[in-house]
């Protein structure tokens, strides 16, 4: 177990490596100059001059690399070309507004997902299966803001449930549930979509195989047999999809946050894209970077807990 | 999946037509397997045809701007209304639809080559040469797809070929890891073996022989990676990251629709729907073939 872990986190730390050296390498060979970026045609030489020393420019690329390297270590990733405070800073401002949002819609698509998932694998080639089907693929078919423009017309402007902008800085926690609302449906649908549709296929695996028949057989209740049995065992491509899809709800939750004006990484990123704002793009791909690593390792523990025949090796 | 028995003595014309013949039957009882399928593709078809007669069949043209005439309601002579430039937007929808398809075709089309390249060389060498390229693969399979996609658009500006390259970018992985499996459980069957017995060349085993097995499986994917590719260009249209306007494509519609979605909420609505329909008739070509080309569902139906 040990040894797996170790083995593990090293492959995270290659991988976090890697990344982190295309993102350096992507953001020098922008086209442009960072300090005229910042500055303006109208800036004179002395000026350039002394921004590119503040921001590091100055300095030969393997250096650079190397204090790049060394700064994401140790939490100093850099001085965001905008608004001049620390880019790790900023980041942790919003960070726990995407985590709310992001963990929220998790939860949301596993509780619906993964009954209806059962559901119409149980009713095989019934309605219910049909209809679980039509609309799982109908529900993955949805581009993020697409749905959530839908949600914000429906809800928001004709039923008036709803805020149309959300606040997300503080207030009770009614207001925060209230903001949170129709964000983690519109990705949570989504996620229960995913879920639905590998569930359904993983139960189907597992409900023909002889130990459900003994089961059966031995006269266990069908309850018992699907859920505690069946389900069990079809946990695992469940697990690895909620992992693999994670990228696709952290892509989908910056169409979510500048649909619904959510504060978040999503809108942060869109500012920094606009405004050429490269140390700052630069911390983005570093901070998605570690989240996707990290739920990678999570996935691959996991397993052990719903398997316990897995053997970490 | 049968590998087409053939002699040595084949002329290569006469191999390569059993070998499509072979894929197109494959193909067609994957199709009926699953009638759900053509549904699906008799609506893209209908959409692809819509797309190209966009010309012909717009009632009006796609950038002419009335000013007298904006945000209009539906009605008789502007069927789905006007924008807030007094656009046409059934005609933008249609013109839209052409840069919708333009993008998803050819970006799919590049990542499906090269990523179904990179898959077989990984799967067909093994070893070493399969160890390093499926780690560079995952480690860009690690980047969120949708992010990856913004970065290199800003990066490079928006214009039709850079979108297409950003889509390709991040549909190649997905592409090399479906190639890879099959070709890894083609690659040691008898008829392989025998081509080694016969000294026939890598590329020639490769192309000629394992490509035809594995690519009903990459031709499935195809349509559902095609669907994401159509999301994918309109997120970043909406995000602002589009074609430029005032060019009409469906995402950058419904970002300017947004814009005017307290009053005029059709502008964003219709184009939404455009989307919608064309992503679930993809989705629902290709998940129905993939039910039948999985081995694994096998007997399902």
């Amino acid at each position: 177990m040990t040894a797996f872990i170790l083995k593990r986190l090293g492959f995270a730390a290659i991988t976090l490596f890697a990344v982190l050296t295309i993102v350096f390498f992507i953001v020098r060979v922008l086209p442009g100059d960072p300090a005229l970026a910042i500055l303006g045609d109208q800036a004179s030489q002395a000026a350039l001059e002394a921004l590119r020393v503040r921001l590091g420019l100055d300095v030969p690329l393997y250096q650079q690399y190397v204090e790049f390297l060394g700064g994401v270590l140790v939490g100093d990733w850099g001085i965001s070309m905008v608004s001049g405070r620390p880019v790790i800073e900023e980041i942790i401002k919003v960070l726990p507004a995407t985590l709310e949002l992001t963990i929220a819609s998790l939860i949301l698509g596993v509780v619906v997902g993964i009954p209806i998932g059962v559901w119409s694998a149980v009713r095989r080639n019934k309605l219910p299966d049909y209809l679980a089907r039509i609309g799982s693929l109908l529900g993955l078919s949805f581009p993020a803001f697409v749905s959530a423009v839908l949600l914000l017309l429906f809800f928001s402007i004709q039923l008036r449930w709803f805020p149309v902008i959300s606040s997300g800085q503080g207030g009770s926690l009614a207001d925060r549930l209230r903001d949170l609302a129709l964000p983690a449906i519109n990705l949570g649908l989504i996620m229960a979509a995913y879920i639905t549709r590998v569930t359904r296929s993983a139960m189907l695996e597992v409900l023909n195989q002889d130990y459900v028949r003994t089961a059966h057989a031995k006269g266990l209740a069908f309850a018992i047999i699907v859920w505690r049995h069946c389900l069990r065992n079809a946990l695992i491509p469940v697990v690895t999809v909620v992992g693999l899809y994670l990228g696709i709800l952290i892509g989908n939750s910056v169409l979510t946050e500048i649909v619904f004006n959510r504060p978040g990484l999503g809108k942060l990123i869109v500012g920094a894209l606009n405004q050429r704002d490269y140390t700052m793009l630069q911390g983005m791909m570093v901070i998605y970077t570690l989240i996707v690593v990290m739920v990678n390792l999570v996935t691959d523990l996991t397993y052990g807990l719903i398997d316990p025949r897995i053997k970490y090796s | 999946m049968t590998s087409p028995s053939h002699s040595p003595r084949l002329s290569r014309s006469a191999y390569l037509r059993i070998a499509l013949a072979s894929l197109a039957a494959g193909l067609f009882k994957a199709f009926n397997a699953n009638k759900t399928s053509w549904i699906g593709l008799a609506v893209f078809v209908i959409v692809a045809l819509l797309a190209l007669l966009a010309p012909v069949i717009a009632p009006y043209d796609p950038l002419d701007q009335n000013i007298l005439n904006r945000l209009k309601a539906p009605s008789a002579a502007h069927w789905l209304g006007t924008d807030y430039y007094g656009r046409d937007t059934l005609s933008r929808i249609l013109w839209g639809a052409r840069i919708s398809l333009t993008i998803g075709l050819m970006a799919i089309g590049s990542a499906m080559v090269i990523g179904t390249l990179i898959g077989m060389i990984a799967g067909y060498f093994g070893g070493r040469t399969d160890l390093l390229i499926m780690q560079v693969m995952d480690v860009l399979l690690a980047f969120p797809s949708l992010i990856l996609g913004l970065i290199v658009v800003a990066m490079l500006g928006p214009s039709v070929a850079n979108l297409v390259i950003a889509i390709a970018l991040t549909a190649i992985p997905p592409f090399s890891r479906i190639a890879r499996a099959p070709t890894i459980a083609v690659k040691n069957r008898e008829f392989i073996e025998a081509g080694h017995a016969l000294g026939y060349s890598h590329p020639r085993l490769m192309f000629g022989h394992i490509l035809p097995n594995i690519a009903p499986e990459v031709l499935v994917m195809g349509s559902l990676w095609l669907a994401t590719a159509i999301r994918v260009e309109a997120s970043l249209a909406f995000i602002g990251l589009g074609v430029n306007p005032p060019t009409a494509t469906w995402g950058g519609m419904i970002r300017e629709g947004f814009e005017n979605i307290l009053d005029s909420f059709w502008l964003a609505l219709f184009p939404s729907l455009a989307i919608l329909i064309v992503v679930f008739s993809l989705n629902l070509l290709g998940d129905g073939l993939r039910d039948a080309v999985d081995p694994r569902l096998k007997g399902e139906q």
